[in-house]
């Protein structure tokens, strides 16, 4: 290494080679690193669901037998029982309540949301500060601290056992989380076009429908996508406020199939399962760019 | 615009303004109320003063353990779920192949998240003969009994929310592409190693985000319910018995509200403790980028 000053420019050139050699080797280290740990994580992440799939195809006995997922002989024996349900409904009664939940809920929640987080972002008014303040509190409170009283309101107003304890409240743009993320979304958009209309003599609702709604659909599509989500999984309000049968939605129909068949019958409950997740599923991948925008977009910018 | 009215704005807020007083700050109050009385829905609420609390922290025992279980919960939960979610989107922030593969292979599972067929599921895979038995026996180890344990039956539904790390990652990516490129070229030029750079620069700019990460996580997972309801029905030997739990069965199996609200505010009162807390403290450790330029 002394003579290094004197070297030839020939193992000049060969040193740098060396280096760069060896920066390859380690890069293509570092990538395979990378690399294997996404594979691995992506295999923890998939394969369960992968798994459940592939089990509700198989007979019972078969289920607990290897962690492979694809069946031996494969069978559908799982979701015609479990269609059938040990009620008098089969399963589809249970989808067609979840829609009914879920379809109000997102069209209250789109039209009241909008129209509050257009107030927020493009109006001042005397107490904006501390609505705004409210909602985000609202944001932080947790259900677990209203829940009992609003138990009690919708037993008084006798609306127990029906669905609009589930719709009502989304409808007075009760998820605070959509009403914040459509302001900051609205807030990104310049006012030149509703200013323009304005003076042009719109109306402040012509400006929100005409105008403002076609800029936000985008985020107005990721509200519905999210609340279609968080209301298919909801499994505590319909627990709390749904009683009979004939008015289950999924998640509970499911709960209710577990109690009564999981001991023997281990296929039907894994059947049942794989179609409630379906729908959120196949929304999700056919959505996805709006989901990844939303949730980022209600991250970062706020 | 100038010839409004001041109160126009408060048109379009009116549906907010009725729900939050109807659906939100009503009940809050009332449920405060409440959890001073003894009430079970036949008569009247009886107001008894302190009682539900003094109840509470003298001879419930039930209580003492759910609410340490719940703090073990949440403080291994939310740490182990933000690191891991940072981990995987700063792994994937370096310009990979396949990144919008490996970002959605990631995010399903927070999505199908709340979904009690995913809890089902996960009574399956971690039953006795379930695979990750079968996947621990074929690396050499015994398997482990999840949940006739009590003291691996709470980490299995830990796991179940770690396994759903995916929209803390994408809020964390999000947040890891928005730096600016030139801090990092300028870094390097100064001669500054892959471990001082994340250190010094990107943990920095993303502090605004691991805290808004670590608010909704902590909030989240007080409040958890479905995962011990579904998986482990708050057992073996009530090791899973979160608040949320006993508060359910309080108010809707026994219709003891008075109670069921008491047990609600102490656990109200302990998610805003640790939330002042954290609003408080992040004066010292988040950085606004905005606020030093200005």
């Amino acid at each position: 290494m002394t003579d290094h000053a004197l070297s030839t420019p020939l193992s000049v050139d060969r040193e740098a080679e060396q280096i760069l050699k060896a920066q390859r080797r380690r890069q293509i280290i570092s990538a395979t690193l990378r690399y294997g740990v996404l594979f691995s994580v992506g295999l923890v992440m998939l394969y369960p669901l992968i798994w459940l799939i592939g089990a509700s195809f198989k007979p019972n006995s078969e289920i607990f037998a290897g962690a492979g997922f694809i069946p031996h002989e494969g069978t559908v024996a799982g979701y015609v029982n479990g269609w059938q349900t040990s009620t008098p409904y089969t399963f589809g009664r249970f989808f067609w309540n979840t829609f009914l939940i879920v379809i109000p809920k997102i069209i209250g929640t789109a039209i009241s949301c909008t129209a509050v987080a257009y107030g927020f972002a493009r109006f001042d008014f005397p107490g904006k500060k501390i609505l705004f303040a409210s909602l985000i509190a609202t944001l932080l409170l947790p259900n677990v601290v209203t829940r009992i009283p609003q138990y009690l309101l919708f037993r008084d107003l006798g609306w127990l056992d029906s669905f609009l304890p589930l719709w009502v409240p989304s409808a007075f743009a009760g998820d605070a989380f959509f009403v914040f993320m459509l302001v900051q979304f609205l807030r990104a958009i310049p006012r030149d076009m509703e200013e323009a209309a304005r003076v042009d003599g719109a109306s402040t609702w012509q400006v929100l429908l005409f105008i403002v709604v076609p800029l936000l659909t985008p985020a107005l599509i990721s509200v519905c996508l999210f609340q279609f989500m968080w209301t298919m999984n909801d499994f505590l309000g319909p627990l709390i406020y749904i009683s009979s049968v004939d008015k289950f939605p999924v998640s509970l129909a499911l709960k209710l199939s577990i109690d009564t068949t999981e001991a023997f019958e281990w296929n039907r409950i894994l059947a049942m399962s794989v179609l409630t997740i379906m729908p959120a599923l196949i929304v999700f991948f056919v959505a996805q760019k709006y989901f990844i925008e939303g949730i980022s977009a209600g991250g970062v910018k706020g | 615009m100038s010839g409004d009215s001041r109160f126009l704005g408060l048109v379009y807020l009116a549906p907010y303004i009725i729900g939050l007083m109807v659906f939100t700050a009503l009940p809050f109050a009332a449920s405060f109320y409440l959890s001073f009385t003894d009430y079970n829905l036949m008569s009247a609420p009886i107001f008894t003063g302190l009682e539900n609390y003094v109840k509470l922290f003298t001879s419930d025992r039930t209580f003492r353990k759910s609410l340490w279980v719940t703090l073990v919960y949440v403080f291994t939960t939310v740490p182990l779920k933000l690191a891991f979610a940072l981990f995987i989107a700063v792994i994937l922030n370096y310009k990979l192949k396949f990144i919008n593969f490996f970002r959605t292979a990631f995010y399903v599972p927070s999505i199908l998240g709340g979904s009690i067929a995913i809890a089902v599921m996960w009574r399956y895979l971690f039953a006795d003969v379930g695979i990750v038995n079968m996947g621990l026996a074929a690396i050499g180890f015994e398997p482990v009994n999840w949940f006739g344990d009590p003291t691996n039956a709470l980490f299995t539904i830990t796991l179940l929310r770690l396994w759903q790390f995916g929209s803390a990652m994408v809020i964390f990516l999000a947040a890891l592409q928005s730096i600016d490129k030139s801090l990092y070229e300028a870094a390097s030029i100064d001669g500054a190693g892959k471990f001082a750079t994340f250190w010094h620069i990107t943990m920095p700019l993303i502090t605004p985000v691991i805290f808004f990460n670590l608010i909704m996580q902590m909030v989240q997972a007080f409040q958890e319910f479905n995962g011990p309801y579904i998986i482990t029905q708050g057992g073996p030997l009530k090791s899973t018995y979160l608040l949320p739990l006993y508060i359910y069965e309080e108010a809707f199996k026994r219709f003891d509200m008075g109670y069921a609200s008491a047990i609600a505010w102490v656990l109200f009162a302990i998610i805003m403790v640790l939330t002042v807390i954290a609003f408080w403290s992040s004066r010292h450790w988040v950085y606004y980028a905005g606020d030093k330029r200005s």
